[in-house]
C-alpha cells in the first residue's frame, strides 16, 4: 500500500506538489502534508461539513474525495476563505457579531459553506438560508447564532431585530 | 424581556468573544492539529460481539505489516496498570474509596462485553496503516447471550463483569412507609405513569482525541487531549502508569466540544497512555472516528422513571413515589448511576411534602454511560411530563397545577422533602414570564382554529431548578493564579478549558471589570496543568460561580495591592484612590494619577518606591469555594408545536425560555449556552435514538442513522430574563446544563398537548415520526374498539 502518486494542487493560489498513496483522502492531505489543519474533520462519511472546502469554487466534502481526484484542481480551504491582514469576511464577522460558534470546531465548513454560498446567492430568504445550513451540524449552538449571523451577512433581519 | 440588574462596564455586558477570530479563520489548534516529529499513529481493534469469550487473539500479520511499530493487547496493558480510577469520583471501594466502578482495564482481555470493546490497540506511521494492521488481527470470540436490560441485569443470572459478584451498582430499595401507604389509599387521586429516556450521546463534533509521549530519559510523561478537564487527566495518568503526578503534563488546547464526555478519561484513552508509556519515546497520536465515537464513547439517556403521585380534590400535590431505572451499560465512568441526585431534586420547584425514592442501576453488555450535560435530568423530564399528565386525569389546566403547587418567592429559603436547601431561585416568575411571552389565550384560540380545520397544535411547557456548580471534592474550588505583567498588562491561570464555554471571554470580563483596566489588557492562560492550577476543569455548569469567584477574588487582591503601591507613590490615602482604565489617580484631582503600567514597573523594579515591608511584584492567587454545597439556577420553558398527523412529523412553531442565572457575565454567552442546551434536548425527543438490537449490535452507526438536529428544525429561540443573585461571590449562577434538561419534557408535553384530544398521551422517546403515528393509530383503534 506504500505506492505514492504525485498529486498537483493549487491551494489557496499557492502550487502544491504532494506526494501520498492513492487512497489518502483530501482532507487528510490538506491536514497532513499540507498543514492547513482550519480544515476539520467530524465525521468521515459527509454527513457533517465540518471538511467543506472549495474546489474550483463549489462546496465540497473533503472527507469524500481522494486528494488524487483533485490532481490540477484549485482548493481553497478556510485559510484560503480568510482575508490576509488578520481580518475576518463580512460572513466571519457575522458569526463573531452573532455568536455563531461556540467550540469552533464546526466553524470553519460553515464559514467555508456560507461564504461560496452568499457569494452566489446575494438575496437569499430566510428559508433558503437555514436550507443553505442544512449540510452543517453544529453541536454547541443550536444553530440560533449561525443563522443569525447568516441573516446579517445577507442583509436579512436578525431574530433580535425581528423581535423589536 | 428582562428584569436585569444593572450591568458594569464589562460585567453584564454582551461582549463579542475573544477567542472568536482564531476558531473563524481556522487557526485554532485541537489535538488533532498537533503535528510531532516522528508522531505514530494508533487504532483499535475492537469486539464484535457484546459478549463473549475471546478464544484465541493473533497478532502475528498485524505485527508483521511494514510501518506496525507495536500490537498491544489486554495481557500487555493491564497489568502495568497500577490504578485506573478518577479524581472527580475518588478511589474506588477496594482502594479505600466510597465510589463503585467497574473493573476498569484498558482493553478487553480474556472476555468482551460490548460491541465495540477495545481487544488490541496498534501503533504504526499512519492511521492508514494502523487501520490496515487492525484488520489483520485475529480475533475468535465464543459468542454468549448479552445481558441488554436492566431488569434482568438486576437479577445477576449472568454477570457482566466476571470479576464481580453482582450486576447492581448501588441499587437502593423503595421504603414501604404504613402512613404514607395509608395517605396513597385515601388520596383522591392517584394517578401512575412511566417515562422512559431513550439512549442518546453526547457527540460533540470533534471526537475523542490525544497524543501521549514518555520520554524515558526526562521521565516524563506529556499529553496533549481533547479533555475538559487536564487536572482530572493528569491525575489519572500518574495513577495508571505509576509515574509521579508531577512528571506528567497535560496540554488541552482548543476541544471541539465535550458536553461531559471528555471530564474523566476512558479506556480507550487509558489504552493509548500505558501503550506510548510501554513504547517510550515516540509520540503517540489517536484520534476517534466518528464510526468508534457512535459504538464506543459513552452514551447516555437510558434511563426509565416511575412515578405515583397522590394529589388532593383541589390539586395540592400530597407526595409522590419513584423509582428510577438505570441502564450504566458496561464501563461508565464510576458507577454512571446518578439516581440519587435526581432523587434529590426530584420535587423540582414544587412543594411536595414527601418524597419515596428507590431504584436499580446495574450493568448491561452496551457502552457504558456518560455524564452528559444534565447526567441527572431524567427528574426533570419524568416530573414535568407527570405534571401534564396529573393535571389532565383529574381534570385541571396543567398550568393551573403547576400554579396551585409552585414555589413563591415568599417560600425562600424553603428545603425539599429530599433535605435540599433552595434560595435565591424564582420559578413562579419565570413560569409567568415565559407564559407572558407566548401569550397564553392567544395561543389557545389559535389551537382552537387550527383544530377545527383539523390540524394539531399543542403547547406544553416546563419549570426546573438546576443545581449548578456542585461542590464537593475536586469540584468544590478553582484557583485564579493572576499576575500583572511589569508593563501592566494581566494573565490569570486556571483548570478551564476551552470547549465552547467562552470563558475566554468571560473571564477577562470579570478580571477587567474589579481591576478597572480595559478587557483587552487581560489574557486567560487554561488547559495546561503547566500553568495552570489543579481544579475542577470546565463541566457541570460551574465555571461562572467557581472560575468566575476565583477570577473575581484575585482581581480584588490584585487591585489592594494595587492601590497600597500607588497610595505610597502619590503620597494618598489607598482610600481616597479610584481606579478606572487601567489608570489609579486620586478621587477629585485627576491630575494625580498613575497608569498601571508604571505602577507594575515599580512593583518589579524598582523596590525602593515600595512600602517598605512590602513584597515585590504584582502576583496573587485565590482559591474560591462557593457557599453552599449547590448554586442553584432555574428556568421555565415553554415551547408550541403542530404535529402533522399524516407524517408523525412534529414542527416546533415557537421555544421560550425564561431563565434566572443571577448575575449574566456576557447575556450573549448566556443565551448561546441555553440555546445549545435546547436543541441538544430537542434532538434527544424528535431524532437522536441509538437503539442496540437484541444481540447487542448498535444499530446507529453513522449520522444518517444517529439525527443530530439540523438548522431547518430549529426555531427561534425567545429567552427572558429574571436575574435574582446567588449568595456566591459576584451573584453568579451557573446555567450550562439547563437547556437540555427543560426542553425535552416541554417539547414532549407540547405533543401530547396536541393529541391528548385523540387519545394519545405519550411516555415515551424517542417521538419521532413513527412513532407518533403509532401511538395515534393505537389511540383510533382504542376508540373503534369501544364503540363496538
Amino acid at each position: 500500500m506504500s505506492d505514492t502518486v504525485d498529486i498537483n494542487l493549487r491551494v489557496n493560489g499557492g502550487d502544491h506538489t504532494v506526494v501520498a498513496e492513492p487512497r489518502m483522502l483530501l482532507s487528510d492531505v490538506l491536514r497532513e502534508n499540507l498543514h492547513l489543519t482550519g480544515t476539520h474533520v467530524a465525521c468521515e462519511h459527509g454527513a457533517c461539513g465540518a471538511c467543506t472546502v472549495l474546489v474550483d469554487g463549489a462546496a465540497v466534502r473533503s472527507c469524500l474525495l481522494f486528494a488524487v481526484q483533485m490532481d490540477g484542481s484549485a482548493v481553497t480551504t478556510i485559510e484560503g476563505v480568510t482575508p490576509d491582514e488578520g481580518k475576518l469576511n463580512a460572513f466571519q464577522q457575522a458569526m463573531q457579531d452573532q455568536h455563531g460558534l461556540q467550540c469552533g470546531f464546526c466553524t470553519p465548513g460553515i464559514v467555508v459553506s456560507m461564504t461560496a454560498y452568499l457569494a452566489d446567492h446575494p438575496n437569499p430568504t430566510d428559508d433558503e438560508l437555514k436550507d443553505a445550513l442544512s449540510g452543517n451540524l453544529c453541536r454547541c449552538t443550536g444553530y440560533q447564532g449561525i443563522i443569525n449571523a447568516a441573516r446579517q451577512a445577507a442583509g436579512l433581519p436578525t431574530s433580535s431585530e425581528r423581535a423589536h | 424581556m428582562s428584569t436585569a440588574i444593572t450591568a458594569g462596564r464589562y460585567v453584564g455586558q454582551a461582549v463579542k468573544r475573544l477567542e472568536d477570530p482564531r476558531l473563524l479563520s481556522g487557526r485554532g489548534r485541537y489535538v488533532d492539529d498537533v503535528q510531532l516529529p516522528g508522531m505514530l499513529h494508533a487504532a483499535f481493534v475492537r469486539s464484535s460481539i457484546a459478549r463473549g469469550n475471546i478464544l484465541s487473539l493473533d497478532t502475528t500479520a498485524a505485527r508483521a505489516l511494514p510501518g506496525v511499530h507495536a500490537v498491544y493487547t489486554g495481557a500487555d496493558l493491564n497489568p502495568r496498570v497500577l490504578q485506573f480510577w478518577h479524581t472527580m469520583l475518588g478511589p474506588p471501594v477496594e482502594l479505600g474509596g466510597q465510589s463503585v466502578y467497574p473493573p476498569m482495564l484498558p482493553l478487553a482481555d480474556g472476555d468482551v462485553r460490548f460491541v465495540g470493546d477495545p481487544i488490541a490497540i496498534v501503533i504504526a506511521d499512519s492511521r492508514y496503516i494502523a487501520e490496515d494492521a487492525a484488520d489483520l488481527v485475529d480475533v475468535e470470540i465464543e459468542q454468549l447471550v448479552p445481558i441488554m436490560d436492566v431488569e434482568i441485569s438486576a437479577r445477576n443470572e449472568q454477570l457482566v463483569h466476571r470479576e464481580r459478584t453482582t450486576n447492581d451498582v448501588g441499587s437502593m430499595a423503595q421504603p414501604v412507609v404504613p402512613e404514607i401507604e395509608a395517605m396513597f389509599a385515601a388520596a383522591p387521586h392517584v394517578v401512575t405513569r412511566k417515562f422512559r429516556q431513550c439512549r442518546a450521546t453526547n457527540v460533540p463534533m470533534e471526537p475523542r482525541g490525544m497524543i501521549a509521549k514518555y520520554d524515558r530519559y526526562a521521565g516524563d510523561l506529556q499529553i496533549w487531549a481533547a479533555t475538559q478537564s487536564a487536572s482530572e487527566w493528569k491525575a489519572t495518568a500518574a495513577r495508571l502508569t505509576g509515574l509521579d503526578e508531577h512528571r506528567v503534563r497535560v496540554i488541552a488546547g482548543d476541544v471541539g466540544g465535550g458536553f461531559g464526555l471528555k471530564m474523566m478519561m476512558t479506556r480507550d484513552e487509558a489504552a493509548v497512555v500505558m501503550a506510548a508509556h510501554l513504547l517510550c519515546d515516540a509520540p503517540v497520536k489517536w484520534t476517534e472516528d466518528r464510526r468508534e465515537n457512535l459504538i464506543s464513547a459513552n452514551q447516555a439517556r437510558e434511563e426509565t422513571v416511575e412515578i405515583s403521585m397522590a394529589v388532593t380534590a383541589d390539586g395540592h400535590i400530597m407526595g409522590a413515589k419513584l423509582y428510577i431505572w438505570e441502564d450504566v451499560g458496561s464501563y461508565p465512568a464510576g458507577s454512571g448511576a446518578t439516581a440519587s441526585m435526581a432523587m434529590g431534586i426530584f420535587p423540582g420547584p414544587y412543594k411536595f411534602p414527601v418524597v419515596l425514592p428507590g431504584n436499580t442501576a446495574a450493568f448491561t453488555n452496551t457502552v457504558g454511560k456518560a455524564a452528559y450535560r444534565g447526567p441527572w435530568m431524567m427528574e426533570t423530564v419524568a416530573r414535568e411530563q407527570m405534571m401534564d399528565h396529573v393535571a389532565r386525569e383529574i381534570g385541571m389546566d396543567p398550568l393551573e397545577f403547576r400554579r396551585v403547587n409552585i414555589l413563591h418567592s415568599e417560600d425562600l429559603p424553603y428545603t425539599n422533602c429530599m433535605t435540599m436547601v433552595y434560595d435565591k431561585v424564582t420559578p413562579s416568575e419565570t413560569m409567568e414570564q415565559a407564559l407572558d411571552m407566548l401569550d397564553v389565550d392567544a395561543f389557545r384560540a389559535m389551537q382552537t382554529a387550527a383544530r377545527a380545520e383539523g390540524r394539531l397544535l399543542g403547547m406544553g411547557m416546563s419549570v426546573y431548578l438546576e443545581p449548578s456548580a456542585i461542590a464537593f471534592g475536586i469540584l468544590a474550588s478553582d484557583q485564579a493564579i493572576m499576575r500583572m505583567d511589569a508593563s501592566g498588562k494581566v494573565s490569570v491561570a486556571m483548570s478551564t478549558g476551552n470547549h465552547g464555554h467562552s470563558l475566554e471571554t468571560t473571564i477577562p470580563q470579570i478580571v477587567a471589570e474589579h481591576l478597572g483596566c480595559d478587557i483587552a489588557d487581560v489574557v486567560l492562560i487554561q488547559g495546561d496543568t503547566s500553568s495552570s492550577p489543579l481544579g475542577p476543569g470546565t463541566g457541570g455548569s460551574r465555571s461562572a460561580v467557581i472560575a468566575g469567584g476565583a477570577a473575581q477574588t484575585a482581581s480584588l487582591r490584585l487591585k489592594d495591592k494595587i492601590l497600597q503601591i500607588a497610595a505610597h507613590m502619590l503620597e494618598a490615602a489607598p482610600e481616597d484612590l479610584e481606579v478606572g482604565g487601567s489608570i489609579v489617580s486620586v478621587r477629585g484631582t485627576p491630575a494625580k494619577a498613575l497608569p498601571f503600567g508604571q505602577i507594575a514597573a515599580v512593583a518589579y523594579m524598582m523596590p525602593d518606591m515600595l512600602p517598605g515591608d512590602m513584597e515585590l511584584g504584582l502576583e496573587v492567587t485565590a482559591r474560591y469555594r462557593p457557599p453552599g454545597q449547590f448554586t442553584w439556577s432555574n428556568a421555565a420553558h415553554v415551547c408550541t408545536v403542530e404535529v402533522d398527523s399524516e407524517t408523525g412529523m412534529v414542527k416546533i412553531l415557537r421555544y421560550i425560555v425564561s431563565e434566572d442565572c443571577g448575575r449574566m457575565i456576557n447575556p450573549m454567552v448566556v443565551e448561546g449556552q441555553i440555546a445549545g442546551g435546547v436543541v441538544q434536548g430537542i434532538g434527544g425527543v424528535l431524532f437522536e435514538y441509538m437503539p442496540y438490537d437484541s444481540a447487542g449490535n448498535p444499530l446507529a452507526t453513522t449520522f444518517m442513522d444517529y439525527l443530530l438536529p439540523s438548522a431547518p428544525e430549529i426555531p427561534d429561540i425567545e429567552v427572558g430574563h429574571i436575574e435574582t443573585l446567588s449568595d456566591s461571590i459576584g451573584g453568579y449562577k451557573g446555567m450550562g446544563e439547563g437547556g437540555a434538561i427543560g426542553s425535552p419534557p416541554a417539547l414532549a408535553n407540547a405533543i401530547h398537548d396536541a393529541l391528548a384530544h385523540l387519545g394519545v398521551h405519550p411516555t415515551n422517546f424517542p417521538l419521532g415520526p413513527w412513532q407518533i403515528l403509532d401511538l395515534i393509530n393505537a389511540a383510533a383503534s382504542d376508540k373503534r374498539e369501544e364503540h363496538v
